[in-house]
């Protein structure tokens, strides 16, 4: 009886032990912005990820914050139904450009999250993986793990993925967006665009359906 | 007397475990060690609460409740009382029942896997099989 309370012991110090250590380890943290501004000539001319036909006689032009909650919830909310009516049925293209605010501790990093699995195809599956459990916006915990669980959970090759995120491969791309959409007059997220002139209607699926709609007429 | 301190032991594992799973919940720890799995994801869901309390911290009052059940049920007084057997036993089955619903919550709900509350389930799954022949062996005390 003795050694079994031994071991019991043992167990007890080495678990403790174990998760006393994990406790002192710091987490990678997620990086910041830069802190000197990159150069525009440095991003690759990248126009933002689009849904839709080329050949749509509209585009809404969408400067969006992975972290902000009204993003969130136009995301999950209005966008199934925009992308039902207007986006698949060919009446309008819809294009994301990066606009992370920043008050937002993890947008930034959750907007490289989204362009490195973009680089694989997959950025629409991400946007909607960051959107769909955007909880991690509202515990103030470092995502980097969650982050990655989402992209095993899109198919992305981790690998390359790490890599991307590592090296903050499209941190450029994210400045230009910034820029892009400070120039144009972006103060807060969302942020639309329609054809070029910013949309100052309600962000709502209806609103949007009503504009495209009475646009289309127009140009029949 | 074997069999419970099996329980001992493996609601010590279970309790470090969930102690584990709930010190990330709240902060402590930065990052999940998980391998393969979706540890985070998992964590992340909104069914890693239940009555706004972390699914882990009902993890560590269990396995904390059944390491105790078992402490005392290796004492001479109680070694041979029934009722220590069937607490163990009542207890054991509450924690499998809700690790059940907690698996099939990642498989057919959430599609992702969280491998160190599988560790858990697996601890929990022997804890409520080896609670069981307690029961019959226990005399009745009167």
């Amino acid at each position: 009886m003795k050694r079994f309370y031994l071991l019991l012991v043992a167990v007890a110090a080495i678990g403790g032990g174990a998760l006393w250590y994990g406790s002192q380890q710091s987490v990678p943290p997620a990086p910041a912005a830069p802190s000197a501004p990159l150069p525009v000539a440095a991003a690759d001319a990248f126009r933002g990820f689009t849904l839709g036909s080329d050949s749509a006689p509209l585009e809404v032009t969408e400067y969006s914050d992975f972290e902000c909650p009204f993003c969130a919830s136009f995301a999950t909310v209005q966008m199934p139904v925009i992308r039902e009516q207007l986006i698949s049925t060919g009446k309008l293209r819809w294009r994301f450009r990066d606009f992370p605010l920043p008050s937002h501790k993890y947008s930034r990093y959750a907007a490289l999250g989204a362009q490195c699995a973009g680089e694989q195809g997959k950025f629409w599956e991400m946007h909607d993986q960051l959107f769909n459990n955007h909880q991690w916006a509202q515990t103030g915990k470092n995502p980097r793990g969650l982050f990655r669980d989402f992209a095993r959970a899109i198919g992305l090759d981790l690998d390359k993925y790490d890599a991307c995120m590592d090296g903050q491969r499209y941190a450029a791309r994210l400045e230009a967006s910034v820029q892009e959409g400070e120039a144009l007059g972006v103060r807060g997220t969302p942020s639309f665009f329609l054809s070029g002139r910013p949309y100052t209607g309600r962000g709502t699926s209806d609103d949007f359906k009503a504009l495209v709609d009475s646009l289309t007429k127009k140009h029949k | 007397m074997i069999r419970r301190q099996a329980i001992v032991l493996l609601a010590l594992v279970g309790l470090l475990v969930a102690t584990y799973l709930w010190l990330y919940k709240i902060g402590v720890l930065g990052e999940l060690q998980c391998g393969t799995g979706s540890c985070e994801a998992v964590q992340a869901s909104r069914y890693a609460e239940l009555f706004g309390i972390p699914v882990a911290f009902y993890g560590v009052a269990g396995y904390a409740a059944l390491m105790a059940l078992g402490l005392a049920g290796l004492q001479p007084r109680f070694a041979a009382d029934r009722r220590a057997a069937v607490l163990l036993a009542t207890l054991a089955t509450v924690g499998f029942a809700f690790s059940l619903y907690l698996t099939a919550i990642e498989l057919f709900v959430l599609h992702e896997i969280c491998r160190w509350c599988l560790v858990s389930a697996v601890i929990m799954t022997a804890i409520w099989l080896l609670s069981l022949p307690e029961l019959r062996h226990s005399p009745a005390t009167t």
